[in-house]
């Protein structure tokens, strides 16, 4: 018996092997053959290229000020112009654009995995949990989050600025959760999670091993979805001044001093906003295809 | 359905209370607002800026928990309180909620109609030029943040007036102070400032809206009840309106709540940036004045504000969708 069981699951260990990738190839080339996928993976693809390689190609860093030029137009010296300030508008940007994509990327994890623990949490053990759960969830979505943001922002200072993810983060998941709690509730009287519990697995690893996983289209559409909206929370918040603190710089702190010039300097409002722009569009594209790509029952799938 | 409703308001009224609680105790904590006294030439003396801090119930040498209490108090009675200068909030926010529930209010109106009714035309010639240029324009749109939007509305407003050597639209405030003529003069001078303030409110609810909608409106054309409706001998048209759209609302209708919290942020820097007065730019300014008692009270519009949404939006609910009315 035992034996039998270890060779099944070593020929379901091998199915696995086999299957695995090619689920993987099935949502990339489903990904790749929509017009709109394409279009936001080369966009994405460009973007970070820039972000963490452009970086290089120029001799200007984001502190550094050029006492010569002060609202200089584009040109070979300073290929987007400079600031008010003489600092490289090409390299305060590419600075920028970078803690906007790391913050971005890293509360929008952050996020879609509370809201998957939570959610899952919530839906499986239904009863008391899942009311104090559902209550906290509704609490948040009640409570302002730009406020709270604003209010806690003191505390960003500095390199503090993971403290501002996690906090951005915990305003990021109460709606996925409530998705996540409703399928979670269909997810628990299906076969194979009843298999499981009459098999003795504690509840805490069921959530983990079999509930989650199967949600994880949900999830990965979800957290690329969440980095767009993560980077605008971002770049409005610091646009105040509520976000990244000065002397670091974020798409959102370029852009309310470029809004000042932009009348007579252009190059100190367009390029910033631009790439925010080119950015949130092209994480939107992907999310959307990737979302077609997950879901062969979405309507989606044959809009090209 | 009286005893659901009654239970629902009981929630509600109780995640009212614990939120602005919570938006107090974390305002209470992390704003300083004796920095508001430091600095000055020459130095107040310390005990003058207790004295003025205890009066304001701000002085944070009174224990947090004793100034809730305090604070609490006067909020049951109906009173939250006075603002850093000494105003009282429910002076100052009553004047101010005027103006942001107007702008609110035209935004979602425009927004909303404008977007389903795009949404619902585009499906309906799915794949048309129409369907395939609202959908770039609304990713685009999507993609563009308020406060981008904003002033890329205020840039394009300023080239407008400069090529047509007047002012036509305007951008500051929500009407020009002193102006002369009559009431068709007034109301036009509105809404000149009206324009740009909204536009940038409800750009973004129409992207969303129409996708929404779009797609709603798509499942539900393929739908055997509007082939029966159809069949039975109605119009194209009336099976469209009376039966598709009808049902493919639903959705939207529960959308609508969660849209409301995102339109009271986008509120918020649609007033800063255009420079209207309302609760939007008191909640940037309460935050830079340490006004603890002002972000407390903000924060209680606010969550009454998403749950009165929350509500409409239930109420909407059964009335649209008849399986919701019988449970």
């Amino acid at each position: 018996m035992a034996i039998a069981g270890e060779e099944l699951a070593g020929q379901q260990s091998s199915v696995d092997r086999i299957k695995a990738p090619s689920r993987l190839r099935v949502v990339a080339g489903g990904l790749l053959r929509s017009g709109r996928g394409r279009i936001g993976l080369a966009l994405l693809a460009l973007i970070f290229l820039l972000a963490f390689a452009g970086p290089y190609l120029t001799r200007w860093t984001y502190v550094s000020k050029d006492y010569t030029a002060f609202l200089a137009p584009p040109s070979t010296e300073h290929w987007w112009g400079t600031l008010q300030t003489g600092a490289d508008v090409y390299a305060v940007t590419l600075r920028g654009l970078r803690r906007s994509l790391i913050v971005g990327l890293l509360a929008a994890v952050v996020g879609t995995a509370l809201a998957a623990v939570v959610g899952a949490f919530a839906g499986y053990f239904g009863g008391w949990t899942d009311r104090a759960l559902t209550w906290l969830t509704d609490l948040l979505l009640v409570l302002p989050a730009f406020l709270i943001l604003a209010i806690m922002s003191p505390l960003f200072a500095g390199s503090q600025w993971p403290v501002f993810v996690l906090v951005l983060a915990l305003f990021l998941w109460m709606v996925t959760s409530k998705i996540v709690r409703s399928m979670t509730i269909s997810l628990r009287e299906r076969e194979f999670i009843h298999a499981a519990r009459f098999m003795g697995v504690p509840p805490t690893r069921i959530i983990f091993r079999h509930v989650i996983p199967n949600l994880s289209s949900l999830l990965v559409v979800d957290a690329t979805l969440n980095v767009s909206a993560a980077i605008l929370t971002e770049t409005s918040l610091s646009y105040f001044g509520f976000g990244i603190q000065p002397p670091d710089v974020s798409l959102g702190s370029l852009i309310a001093d470029g809004a000042r010039t932009a009348l007579y300097a252009p190059w100190t409002f367009w390029f910033c906003a631009g790439l925010l722009i080119v950015t949130v569009l092209a994480v939107n594209l992907v999310g959307d295809s990737l979302r077609d790509a997950l879901d062969p029952t979405s309507r989606g799938a044959g809009d090209r | 359905m009286a005893g659901f409703l009654t239970r629902r308001l009981l929630n509600y009224l109780m995640l009212i209370v614990v939120a602005t609680s919570l938006a107090y105790m974390l305002a209470a904590s992390a704003l300083n607002p004796r920095s508001n006294y430091e600095g000055r030439n020459p130095p107040l003396p310390v005990a003058v800026v207790d004295a003025r801090l205890t009066d304001l119930n701000l002085n944070d040498g009174t224990p947090l928990f004793e100034r809730y209490l305090t604070w609490a108090g006067g909020v049951v009675r109906g009173d939250f309180g006075k603002t850093v200068s000494g105003g009282s909030v429910n002076e100052d926010l009553g004047r101010r909620v005027g103006v942001t529930l107007r702008l609110i209010t035209i935004g979602l109106v425009l927004g909303s109609v404008a977007g389903v009714l795009i949404g619902a035309y585009a499906a309906v010639r799915q794949y048309g030029l129409f369907d395939r240029l609202t959908t770039v324009l609304s990713f685009v749109v999507l993609a563009i943040p308020t406060v981008v939007l904003a002033n890329v509305l205020i840039i394009a407003a300023i080239r407008l007036n400069e090529m047509a050597g007047t002012q036509i639209l305007l951008i500051s405030g929500e009407a020009t102070p002193g102006l002369r003529g009559g009431l068709a003069a007034a109301a036009f001078d509105r809404i000149r400032h009206l324009v740009l303030p909204t536009l940038s409110l409800s750009l973004g609810l129409v992207a969303v809206y129409s996708r929404y909608q779009r797609n709603m409106m798509l499942d539900v054309l393929g739908a055997d009840f509007i082939r029966t409706a159809m069949a039975k001998g109605l119009s194209r048209r009336a099976a469209l309106t009376r039966h598709a759209l009808r049902t493919a609302l639903i959705p939207a209708v529960t959308y609508f709540a969660f849209t409301f919290g995102a339109l009271l942020v986008g509120t918020t820097f649609t007033e800063k940036i255009f420079g209207w007065h309302g609760v939007g730019e008191q909640l940037v300014n309460s935050i830079s004045t340490n006004d603890v008692n002002t972000v407390a009270a903000i924060s209680c519009f606010a969550a009454l504000a998403v749950l009165l949404a929350a509500l409409a939006s239930d109420v909407l609910h059964a009335v649209l969708d008849p399986r919701v009315r019988v449970g």
